[in-house]
C-alpha cells in the first residue's frame, strides 16, 4: 500500500479539533507558579534603579528578579550563543539597555494575575543614551558581514570578476531599489516556558522549533551538561523562524525556577513578542539588471542592505538566489549590514529568499516590460541547465514544467501586458507572475524504531511538529517501510530524549528526517523477519529473507497465502520490545549537485481604481520540490506560505518609531496578518519530479518555498493594473491613491 | 491570601474552603450595593461563584480580575481554549456562552454564574463522538498548527447558529459573507481556504439543498 | 490587571449610587474597558456591573415612530434586529463592519458610544507623552506615525480619532443620546456627544462624571432606501477605518430632499459635513456636484506627516458613499 505520497489525513487531527493537544503553556505541575517579564522602555543606556520593593510586598509575589540580583552566569551569559539556536541573550548580567523592550526585570507570584500585577509595579529607572534608529543616516556605516551561515557575503562572476565574457548589445536596463518592511512572525502561540528542576536535572517545556538546540543553548549558558537537560514540546502553535532559538526568557524562566524551588511557567503576552523574540529585518536593495534585446541576462546586481541589532550580527540574505536562479554571465551581489539600537532580527519564514525575490523578480518584470518581452519566455531565455554559480548539476530543477503547468492552470495566455487593461465589474484588474526559490537543505538526524508488545509500532525522533504535518509523514514512512498499517504506528517527536534531529527551520525536517525514519523502520523489519524466520511456529520459519513479506502487520511467505502477525512471533520469544536505530546523513550530496526548489506563482489582484483597496481573488502556484511525501499535508504547507505572502505584499509592517526605539503597532489589531476575508482562491501544486539526490525519499522542503515569488507576483499584478509599480512594502491604498 | 494555581478541582474545592469566603449552596452572586473594599496593592476578597461549563457545575473562588480565559485555562484545567493576545484582537479565545461566541479573554469569570458556557471540549458527545464541525475540520485539514483551532470550530459552531435562527435563514451564505463573519478568528499558518470550506458544507449553497 | 472591586447593582438607581464612589466605572460588555485595563491605560478600582440590568437591552418602537436601542443592547443584536435592519439599514451596516461576530455579541450600544482611540500612544502606556491619559505630559503622536491618526478637529494637544463606526451612523440619522443621573435625565444630541480634543484631550465625551447613558434614539428615518456606510481600511476585516462615510439621502424620484453625510476615521467625533443639505438638496447627484461636497468636506484638513492621503481617499470616499446611497438598497 503506498501511504508515501497519498493524502493522509492528520494523525495528530482529532487531539487538536478536540483541543487536547497539549502545548508548552498548557502544561500543569504541582506547586507551578508563574512568571512575567519587565521590558525596557528606553532603546539605550543603562538601569540606574531597580525599585521592587512595592511589587515584592504584593499578594503571592515570590521572588523578583533582576541584573541586581540575577546568578551569575558562565561568560556574562554568553557561554550557549551559537546560532541558530543560541542567540545574544538579555539575562540580567548587567544594567546595560541595547533595545527597547529588552529583558530587565521578571517576577515570579503564586497565580499568573499576581505576577502580572507585581511585575507592572516593579519601577525601572534608566540613564537613557542616544540611540541610534535611523536607518537611512547609518546606511553609510553600513558593514560586510563575512559570511551569512555558511555562504560568503560577497559575490562576484564574469565581468564584476574581471573575466572576460562575450560582448553584448544591451536593450534594457533596470536600476532601482526595492524595500521590504520590518515584519514580526506572531505565531499564534507566544513564546511560552516551563521549567522544572528535579535534584540538578532541568525540564523545559518549551515552545520551540529546535528540541536539541534549545536544550544545548541553555546547557551551556547555565554552566551544566546537556544530559541534565531535557526539552519536550510535542506541540507548538507555529514558528516560523521565531521558535528556533532559545531566547531569553528561557534560560530565565530556569533561573527563577532554581530560586524559587518550584516550576515557573513563563508565557509572554503579544506585545513582548515584538520585543526580543526575533524579527525580519527592514532590507533596501539594490538591484541593476541589463539584457539584450532578446531577453538574454547579461548582467545582475544585487545589494542587501538590512539591519541588525547593536549586540549581535543577523544578516537577511537577500541577494543569494539572484546567484543561481537565472543563467546571466555577470553576478555581483553584497549583503551589508546597519547596526541599530533594535533588537536582534532572526529567521523569518524563507529568510532572504522571501525578501530577496520580491526585489529580483520585481526588477525581471521591469526588465520585461522595457524589453516588451513576455514575462515567462524572458525567463525561458535565461533557465540555466545547471547551477550558474557552483556549476554543479541541478539535484533536479523543473521550473519549466512550473511555468507550463502554472500559465495554463491560471489562464496566463489571456493576458493583455498593457498596464491598464483589464477591468471587472468596475475593478482595475491585473496579472503578475514572479518565480519562487528555496534551497533544499538536510541534516543528519536519528530515529528509533520500537515494536511493543502490545503490536504497536512506536518511531521516535527529536523533531518538531509546527503544524509541518511531521506526525504524519513520520507515520506514513514508517508504516509503508515495516508493512505495517497506518493505525499500528505512533509517531513520536518533541522529546530530546528522542533521537537528535536538526531544527524546523531552513525546510529540512522532512528530507533530513524521513530518511533516518525510513532507515530505523527498515532495520526493524530485518530484525523483525530475522525473529520470525527463526521462530519454529511461524509460518515463515527458516524462509529466506527475500520469501519474507510483512504486510498489515502480518508475516507470510510470499507464495503462500498464511499470515500471522508478527507480534505472536514477539509474544512467542519472550515478549519484549524489538527496537532498531538508525542515522541518516546527508553525506556530500552538496559537492556535486546544486539541491534547490523551484517555482512559478501568478497571482490575480483586483483594485478599485478610486479608493486603491487591493485584493487577491486567486494565485496560482506550482512547485518543483521533488515529491510531496503527504498531498494533503504539503498542500497545506504550500497554501500556508502563499497566505503568509499576501500578508507580505499588501499590509504587514512593524512601525518603529523613530525617536523612542519602540515598536508602535505591537499588538495583533495593528500589525495586520491576514484575516480570512484577505484570502481568496489560492491553487497550489507540485510538478511531477524525480530527485534521487537530495535523499531516498526524493523529497526536498516545502515549508518554506511558499511565501517566495508572492510578493513580486503581486506587486508586479498591481502594476499590470494600475501602472503604478510600488517597490516598497507593503503596497498600502495610500501607494495607490495618485 | 494567595490562591495557589492548581488545576485540580478537588484542591480548589478544599483551598476555598480553607479561605475567608464561605460557599453557600445556592450560586453565589454578591448582594446588591455591597461592593468589596479593596485596596490594589493587597489582596481583595474573593467571591465564590459556580460556573457552568460543558454541563458540568464548578464552584470556584475567584478574584474579580480573573478573566472567564484564565479561570478556564488556570482554574479548571481547560486548556483546549487558548491564549493568543489576551486583547480580543485574535479570536484564540473563542467560547460559546449561551450559545454565542465571545473573546473569553475580555470578559469576568465572576459574571458568568448564570451562564451556560461551551468550549472545545464540550462540543463532542459524551461517548466521544466528534461534533460535526469537528470532524469537518479534520476532513478539510482546515488547521496545521491547531493553536486557533478550538477558537475557529466554536466560531464556526456559533456561526452555523446564528445564520439558522438569524433573520436570513433561508438564504445560504456566500463565501465572502463567510469569510467575513469568520475573520473574528485569526489563523497564522493561513488554513483560511480549508475553514472556509468547512463553513460552507453548513451554512453555503450546497448545504441549502441538502 | 490590577486588583479591583466588584458589585452588581440590582437596579439603576443603585448602579448611579455605586459609580459615584471614587474610582469607580461601569461596567458593560468589557470589551474596550477591559481591553484598555489590561494596558493599565485607565485603572478604575471599582467596577460596576451593570449587564444584569435588562431593562436597558431592550430595542422598541417609540411613539413618534422612530426607535430606542438600550444602551446596553448588544452590537450584534441591535445590528440583527428588524427595527433596524429594515428601517436603518446605514446603522446596521455599520454595526456589522466593526470588530468581529464575538466582539459583536458582548459590545454594548453605550460602550460603543464611550469607546477610547486607538492612536498607538495612547494605548500603549510605554509611550509617556499622552495629554489624553496624563493631560500636560505632551503629545507623542504629532512628531511620531500618525498614519491612521486625525486630519480634522485636531489641536496642538491631541491628533487621536473616534475609531467607531457605530457612532459615525448614528450622527448619519440624528440620534439621540439618553442620560440619567442621581440629578434626573437629560439628553444630547450625538452631534454633541463627543468633543474636540482642543484644551482638555482627557475627556472624550460630554458625559458627566456619574451619569450613565440608558439609551440612544433614532428620530423616523426617510434614509433607509438610500443610506450606504463606506468602511475604507488597510486589510478586508477585523480592523478599524482609515476613512469612512455615512451617506444617506432621502430621494422622492430622482430628487434629494434631504442629506447626511457625516466622515469617520478623520476626527475625534464623528465629522459632519455641514454643507451637504445646502449643496445637494435638490440638486441633480452628478459627478460635478458629488466632487464638490467632497472638496469642501475636506477643506480645512490639517494633515499629518503620515496621514495626508486621508484627504484624497477622503474625498473619494464621499463621492464613492454618495453614488451608492444614490443607488438605494433592494426593497
Amino acid at each position: 500500500m503506498a501511504l508515501i505520497g497519498a493524502a493522509v489525513e492528520r494523525v495528530d487531527g482529532r487531539l487538536k479539533v478536540t483541543g487536547v493537544a497539549p502545548y508548552s503553556g498548557d502544561v500543569a505541575l504541582p506547586r507551578l507558579t508563574h512568571a512575567v517579564l519587565v521590558l525596557s522602555t528606553i532603546a539605550n543606556g543603562r538601569i540606574t534603579r531597580i525599585d521592587s520593593a512595592g511589587a515584592e510586598r504584593m499578594p503571592g509575589v515570590l521572588w523578583v528578579m533582576s541584573h541586581l540580583n540575577a546568578p551569575r552566569l558562565p561568560d556574562g551569559g554568553r557561554a550557549g550563543v551559537h546560532p541558530p539556536a543560541g542567540r545574544v541573550l538579555g539575562l540580567f548580567q548587567d544594567d546595560a539597555v541595547h533595545y527597547d523592550r529588552q529583558p530587565v526585570a521578571l517576577v515570579v507570584a503564586e497565580t499568573l494575575d499576581q505576577a502580572e500585577a507585581a511585575a507592572a509595579a516593579v519601577r525601572v529607572g534608566y540613564s537613557p543614551a542616544t540611540a541610534q534608529l535611523d536607518f537611512t543616516a547609518a546606511k553609510p556605516d553600513a558593514y560586510s558581514p563575512g559570511k551569512i551561515n555558511d555562504a560568503p557575503a560577497d559575490s562576484a562572476r564574469g565581468r564584476f570578476a574581471g573575466e572576460q565574457t562575450a560582448a553584448v548589445t544591451i536593450a534594457a536596463r533596470v536600476a532601482e531599489t526595492y524595500g521590504t518592511p520590518i515584519e514580526h512572525h506572531n505565531p499564534m502561540e507566544p513564546h511560552a516556558t516551563v521549567a522544572q528542576w528535579q535534584g540538578d536535572e532541568l525540564t523545559l517545556y518549551d515552545a520551540t522549533q529546535f528540541i536539541s538546540g534549545c536544550r544545548n543553548t541553555v546547557a551551556k549558558t547555565l554552566g551544566i551538561p546537556p544530559e541534565k537537560v531535557r526539552v519536550v514540546c510535542p506541540y507548538v502553535g507555529g514558528g516560523f523562524g521565531c521558535k528556533g532559538s532559545a531566547w531569553s526568557h528561557v534560560p530565565l524562566a530556569a533561573l527563577a525556577a532554581r530560586q524559587v524551588g518550584r516550576p515557573v511557567k513563563l508565557v509572554l503576552t503579544r506585545d513582548q513578542m515584538f520585543g526580543f523574540v526575533g524579527c525580519r529585518p527592514l532590507t533596501e536593495q539594490e538591484v541593476v539588471v541589463t539584457a539584450d534585446a532578446s531577453g538574454q541576462f547579461d548582467s545582475m546586481q544585487h545589494h542587501s542592505f538590512s539591519h541588525t541589532s547593536v549586540i549581535e550580527d543577523f544578516t537577511e540574505g537577500a541577494a543569494v538566489q539572484t546567484r543561481i536562479l537565472y543563467s546571466c554571465p555577470s553576478v555581483e551581489t553584497q549583503h551589508r549590514l546597519v547596526k541599530l539600537n533594535v533588537e536582534t532580527p532572526t529567521f523569518q519564514r524563507a529568510p532572504g529568499h522571501c525578501t530577496g525575490t520580491f526585489a529580483l523578480e520585481s526588477a525581471l518584470d521591469e526588465l520585461a516590460y522595457r524589453l516588451r518581452l513576455e514575462p515567462i519566455a524572458m525567463r525561458l531565455r535565461n533557465e540555466p541547465p545547471a547551477d550558474p554559480q557552483s556549476k554543479l548539476p541541478w539535484s533536479s530543477r523543473s521550473l519549466r514544467a512550473c511555468y507550463v503547468s502554472g500559465a495554463k492552470a491560471f489562464g496566463w495566455s489571456a493576458r493583455n501586458p498593457e498596464p491598464r487593461s483589464m477591468r471587472c465589474a468596475g475593478q482595475l484588474v491585473g496579472w503578475g507572475y514572479a518565480t519562487a526559490t528555496y534551497p533544499a537543505n538536510r541534516s543528519a538526524a536519528s530515529a528509533v524504531a520500537r515494536l511493543n508488545p502490545d503490536g504497536f509500532v512506536v518511531i521516535q525522533c527529536g523533531t518538531q511538529d509546527l503544524g509541518t504535518g511531521t506526525y504524519t509523514i513520520m507515520a506514513q514512512v514508517a508504516a509503508q517501510t515495516l508493512g505495517f498499517p497506518l493505525d499500528r504506528v505512533r509517531a513520536e517527536l518533541g522529546d530530546s530524549r528522542f533521537p537528535d534531529a536538526p531544527v524546523s527551520g531552513g525546510s529540512q525536517s522532512a528530507a533530513s528526517v524521513t530518511p533516518a525514519v525510513q532507515a530505523a523502520a527498515a532495520a526493524l523489519r530485518e530484525k523483525l523477519v530475522n525473529l520470525a524466520i527463526s521462530d519454529e511456529s511461524s509460518p515463515v520459519y527458516r524462509a529466506l529473507a527475500g520469501e519474507v513479506v510483512l504486510e498489515a502487520g502480518r508475516v507470510g511467505l510470499r507464495s503462500q497465502s498464511r499470515r500471522e502477525p508478527i507480534a505472536a512471533a514477539l509474544a512467542r520469544s519472550g515478549g519484549k520490545e524489538v527496537v532498531a536505530m538508525a542515522t541518516a546523513d546527508p553525506g556530500d550530496a552538496k559537492k556535486h549537485h546544486s539541491l534547490h526548489s523551484f517555482g512559478a506563482v501568478f497571482a490575480e489582484v483586483s483594485i478599485d481604481p478610486d479608493l486603491g483597496l487591493v485584493r487577491v481573488p486567486r494565485v496560482v502556484g506550482r512547485y518543483s520540490v521533488g515529491r510531496l511525501l503527504n498531498e494533503t499535508t504539503g498542500r497545506s504547507q504550500l497554501l500556508g506560505g502563499v497566505v503568509w505572502g499576501i500578508g507580505m505584499a499588501l499590509m504587514e509592517e512593524s512601525i518603529l518609531d523613530g525617536r523612542s526605539g519602540r515598536i508602535v503597532n505591537a499588538n495583533l489589531a495593528e500589525y495586520h496578518v491576514p484575516t480570512n476575508a484577505d484570502i481568496g482562491r489560492i491553487d497550489v501544486d507540485v510538478v511531477p519530479e524525480f530527485d534521487p539526490f537530495i535523499d531516498p525519499l526524493g523529497a526536498r522542503g516545502i515549508g518554506e518555498i511558499g511565501i517566495t515569488g508572492v510578493a513580486a507576483a503581486v506587486a508586479n499584478a498591481v502594476y499590470h493594473a494600475t501602472g503604478i509599480r510600488v517597490r516598497r512594502l507593503p503596497i498600502t491604498l495610500d501607494k495607490l491613491l495618485s | 491570601m494567595s490562591q495557589p494555581s492548581n488545576p485540580s478541582r478537588r484542591n480548589f474545592l478544599q483551598s476555598a474552603a480553607a479561605g475567608a469566603v464561605a460557599l453557600p449552596l445556592a450560586r453565589a452572586v454578591p448582594a446588591p450595593d455591597s461592593p468589596q473594599t479593596v485596596d490594589a496593592s493587597t489582596a481583595v476578597a474573593q467571591s465564590a461563584i459556580r460556573l457552568k461549563v460543558n454541563g458540568q457545575f464548578h464552584d470556584l473562588s475567584v478574584e474579580p480580575r480573573l478573566t472567564l480565559l484564565d479561570a478556564l485555562r488556570e482554574h479548571l484545567a481547560l486548556t483546549g481554549t487558548k491564549k493568543g493576545c489576551d486583547r480580543g484582537q485574535c479570536g484564540a479565545c473563542t467560547v460559546l456562552v449561551n450559545g454565542r461566541r465571545i473573546n473569553s479573554c475580555l470578559t469576568l469569570a465572576i459574571r458568568h454564574s448564570d451562564d451556560d458556557i461551551v468550549t472545545v471540549e464540550g462540543l463532542a458527545a459524551s461517548d466521544g463522538q466528534l461534533h460535526p464541525v469537528q470532524t469537518a475540520f479534520m476532513r478539510h485539514d482546515a488547521f496545521q498548527c491547531g493553536f486557533c483551532t478550538p477558537g475557529q470550530i466554536c466560531s464556526a459552531v456559533a456561526l452555523i447558529d446564528e445564520h439558522k435562527n438569524g433573520p436570513r435563514a433561508q438564504r445560504p451564505m456566500t463565501d465572502d459573507e463567510i469569510r467575513d463573519r469568520m475573520s473574528g478568528n485569526i489563523c497564522r499558518c493561513g488554513a483560511y481556504p480549508h475553514i472556509l470550506a468547512v463553513v460552507r458544507e453548513f451554512v453555503g449553497e450546497a448545504a441549502a439543498d441538502g | 490587571m490590577d486588583n479591583f472591586s466588584y458589585a452588581r447593582p440590582g437596579d439603576l438607581d443603585g448602579a448611579l449610587r455605586l459609580v459615584a464612589q471614587p474610582g469607580a466605572a461601569f461596567l458593560a460588555g468589557g470589551t474596550n474597558l477591559l481591553d484598555l485595563m489590561k494596558g493599565r491605560v485607565t485603572t478604575p478600582t471599582r467596577l460596576i456591573d451593570i449587564t444584569q440590568l435588562r431593562g436597558l437591552a431592550q430595542i422598541h418602537e417609540l411613539p413618534d415612530g422612530g426607535i430606542r436601542i438600550g444602551a446596553l443592547a448588544s452590537n450584534a443584536d441591535a445590528a440583527e434586529h428588524d427595527l433596524v435592519r429594515l428601517r436603518y439599514p446605514l446603522l446596521a451596516e455599520a454595526l456589522l463592519s466593526g470588530a468581529s461576530g464575538q466582539l459583536r455579541n458582548m459590545a454594548t450600544t453605550g460602550g460603543n458610544l464611550l469607546q477610547r482611540t486607538r492612536c498607538p500612544y495612547f494605548y500603549d502606556v510605554g509611550f509617556i507623552h499622552c495629554n489624553k491619559r496624563e493631560p500636560g505630559s505632551g503629545c507623542d503622536a504629532l512628531q511620531g506615525f500618525n498614519r491612521n491618526l486625525a486630519i480634522l478637529g485636531v489641536s496642538h494637544n491631541c491628533i487621536a480619532t473616534n475609531p467607531s463606526d457605530m457612532n459615525v451612523a448614528l450622527a448619519a440619522l440624528d440620534a439621540v443620546v439618553q442620560i440619567r443621573s442621581p440629578r434626573g435625565s437629560r439628553q444630547l444630541a450625538l452631534r454633541d456627544f463627543h468633543r474636540l480634543p482642543g484644551d482638555t484631550p482627557e475627556r472624550d465625551t460630554n458625559l458627566a462624571p456619574g451619569e450613565i447613558i440608558v439609551a440612544v434614539d433614532l428620530p423616523p428615518s426617510p434614509f433607509a432606501r438610500h443610506s450606504h456606510y463606506l468602511k475604507v481600511r488597510d486589510r478586508a476585516s477585523y480592523a478599524f477605518a482609515l476613512v469612512s462615510v455615512a451617506a444617506a439621502l432621502s430621494m422622492e424620484g430622482n430628487e434629494v430632499r434631504d442629506v447626511r453625510l457625516v466622515m469617520g476615521g478623520v476626527a475625534p467625533k464623528p465629522w459632519i459635513i455641514e454643507a451637504a443639505p445646502a449643496m445637494l438638496v435638490g440638486k441633480p447627484l452628478d459627478a460635478a456636484n458629488l466632487e464638490a461636497v467632497a472638496e469642501a468636506a475636506l477643506r480645512d484638513a490639517e494633515p499629518q506627516a503620515d496621514n495626508a492621503f486621508k484627504v484624497a481617499l477622503g474625498k473619494r470616499a464621499i463621492v464613492r458613499a454618495l453614488q451608492r446611497a444614490a443607488a438605494g438598497r433592494e426593497a
